[in-house]
């Protein structure tokens, strides 16, 4: 297998408290992404997704902390100055954020939001950059391009917004997009066009994309692989078909019971609520809430340990392993 | 509404404005009563004063003898001159202070500035006009103070009635110097509170939208910080800062009335006061019609910025 585009290892955040205390919200987290492979990220809200995410950008809360190590094509981005940060930022990795009725600006063109940073990252100049950002609101459908460019945000709906965003992401041609929570704010026919549309940008431009979400639902059709996070750690990791197939954590369990349909179980949530920041309970971080654990959950942090080839586990205790050993 | 209000006031314009023998003699008191229309009833005063209104005829003034129309033209321009001056002023320094103090949060910058728009806003006005006539140009004689131009100075030939104005289209140097460094002072005195509530105002305005989801979006376009808060961040900041700009140039104006006395700027503000003191009842009525005028334009000026600065408030 070829070195993967981006590589975080141990990462490390964490963030001031009111009083100043340094808590952790990405707690020693390893992932990788090969170019035009799809990887998802899951987990309820709170579980520090976001963090990892922003943490990639150089774009933490102020006052965070990170420790650990990210590299994009091999190139470590903690440790990079400013300067270079920015020339990484919408020129190597984009990020596409959250809730269309934010993520664009209410008050410039959609060609200024589109245009800006390719023209300040190639130098591109003002017609060339109008016709590539025209091309691209064509590629991500949006009827009429070269009209929409003279427009402004409140203009177009919301799923239309997110459409324009991802492009607005996709300008100065990054080779990582990072997309957080795409599609929560939208309803399920639009949420399957930007997946669609997420899915035809990795096959044809060999794009690596980072999903985030909190409905495993959603990574289901697109992700090559998963990711599930929970409190600031990787509770389990594999293909898609695998872990959804064969969940091995009872936490990814829990996920997709809590699933409006499909999984064995309908719509079954998760007793209780994720730790808050500061909060996290001694050893499994999961063991308050879990229906499987016992006493032992409580004394250490079980290790992420592989459990199959290209599969990996953090939980000791094993409730959903497929053979069971009897022990007498 | 400003009619009923002069009527209310429990004084009686007779005795405010004729001596104290005059107003002993009835015949001298049914003169000035027939002369001033006060003899007819209320409706009908009224009406009058409506219809001569719409002719551009706002009565005479008891006081100073002229029309009251002539004593406005000449009083207006100075006062806007100096509110002008003073609102130039307010958001010069309240907006740009306010901007650094956001973009320097709890560092020393933002705190030096926290102390000073806080003493903008406490300080009481005719304190800091005393103070500043008396030290900066009494005592330390820095600028001059006291009247619009020096003493026995030609004004300039009037075009706009701003004398900075009107002696700079004149070519007249001197003049313009003069009536500049006579403006500062009060300028500055009748800006103090608006720029530390500008000042206050913006600071907060510039950290909400840097909170914002879209500046975040910008930030991680990789573009320079600078393009980022000039573009992404200055413009919906400024949205609500105008709002308050326009509240705040209708406040300034009303303390106009203050400043003006002490610093002997025979404006608006120093009219409306001595013919509120002599019940003067034409002149109030000309001044509550120009301010109502006044504060109209103001309304008007913050709704067409609106449209310039954001696209979703523009007509179609
Ligand atoms: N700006 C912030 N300051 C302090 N804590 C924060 C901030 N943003 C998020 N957190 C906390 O960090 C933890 C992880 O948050 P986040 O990464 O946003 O989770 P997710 O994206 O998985 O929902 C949460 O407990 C959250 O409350
Ligand atoms: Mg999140």
């Amino acid at each position: 297998m070829t070195a993967p585009l981006l590589e975080v290892s141990g990462l490390r955040v964490r963030l001031p408290s009111r009083t100043g205390a340094m808590l952790p919200a990405v707690d020693g987290v390893d992932l990788t992404v090969h170019a035009g492979e799809v990887l998802g990220v899951a987990g309820e809200s709170g579980s520090g997704k976001t963090m990892t995410a922003l943490a990639t950008l150089g774009l933490l809360p102020h006052g965070a902390r990170t420790d650990g190590s990210i590299r994009l094509a091999g190139r470590e981005l903690l440790t990079l100055s400013d300067k270079q940060l920015r020339s990484v930022r919408g020129r190597e990795v984009a990020m596409v954020a959250q809730d269309p009725r934010t993520a664009l600006h209410p008050m410039l063109s959609i060609e200024r939001q589109l245009t800006e940073h390719l023209r300040h990252h190639h130098g591109v100049g003002r017609k060339a950059a109008r016709d590539e950002a025209a091309d691209l609101l064509d590629q991500v459908r949006i009827p009429d391009p070269r009209a929409a460019l003279a427009r402004y945000p409140h203009e177009f709906s919301g799923g239309m917004r997110q459409r324009i965003a991802i492009a607005s992401a996709l300008a100065a041609r990054p080779s990582l997009l990072i997309a957080d929570e795409p599609t929560t704010a939208l309803d399920v026919t639009v949420q399957a066009g930007i997946l669609r549309l997420l899915d035809r940008l990795r096959r044809e431009r060999g794009l690596a994309v980072l999903i985030i979400t909190h409905d495993l639902g959603v990574l289901s059709s697109i992700a090559d692989r998963l990711v599930v996070m929970y409190a600031g750690r990787v509770v389990e990791s594999g293909t898609t078909a695998d872990v959804l197939a064969s969940a091995r954590h009872p936490y990814t369990h829990g996920l997709l019971d809590a699933l409006p349909e499909g999984g064995s179980a309908a719509m079954r949530p998760i007793p209780g609520s994720p730790p808050a920041l500061g909060a996290v309970p001694s050893g499994c971080p999961f063991h308050p809430r879990c229906a499987s654990a016992r006493d032992t959950c409580a004394a250490d942090v079980p290790a992420l340990l592989q459990i199959a080839p290209g599969r990996l586990s953090a939980c000791p205790v094993d409730p959903y392993a497929p053979v069971r050993e009897v022990v007498s | 509404m400003s009619f009923l209000l002069t009527q209310a006031v429990p004084g009686d314009p007779v005795t405010a404005n004729l001596g104290q023998r005059a107003s002993e003699d009835p015949d001298a008191v049914a003169a000035f009563r027939a002369a001033n229309g006060l003899d007819k009833s209320l409706p009908e005063q009224y009406l009058t004063y409506v219809g001569n209104l719409l002719t551009g005829d706002f009565g005479t003034s008891q006081q100073t003898r002229n029309p009251v129309a002539s004593d406005l033209a000449e009083k207006v321009p100075a006062t806007m001159e100096l509110a002008l001056a003073a609102i130039l002023v307010a958001v010069v320094l309240g907006v740009g202070f306010g901007i650094v103090a956001a973009l320097y949060r709890d560092r020393w910058p933002d705190q030096v500035l926290r102390v000073l728009s806080l003493s903008g806003v406490s300080v009481p006005t005719f304190w800091l006009a005393l103070i500043a006539y008396y030290w900066i140009s009494f005592k330390l004689d820095l600028l001059p103070a006291g009247g619009r131009l020096s003493p026995g100075a030609p004004t300039p030939p009037q075009v706009t009635g701003f004398y900075t104005v009107d002696s700079l289209l004149a070519g007249d140097w001197a003049t313009f110097g003069d009536a500049v460094s006579r403006l500062v002072l009060p300028a500055l005195v009748l800006a103090s509170f608006t720029v530390g509530v500008l000042l206050r105002f913006t600071r907060a305005a510039v950290l909400e939208v840097l909170g914002d989801e879209y500046v975040r979006a910008a930030r991680a376009k990789g573009l320079p910080e600078l393009t980022v808060v000039r573009r992404h961040v200055l413009r919906p900041a400024l949205l609500s800062v105008v709002t308050v700009t326009g509240v705040a140039f209708a406040g300034l104006l009303s303390g106009t009335v203050l400043v003006e006395q002490i610093f002997g700027w025979r404006g608006l503000g120093a009219y409306a006061y001595t013919s509120a003191l002599a019940l003067d009842l034409p002149a109030i009525m000309g001044v509550s019609v120009v301010v109502a005028v006044i504060y109209i334009l103001i309304n008007l000026v913050v709704d067409l910025l609106y449209g310039v600065i954001d696209p979703r408030l523009r007509l179609s």
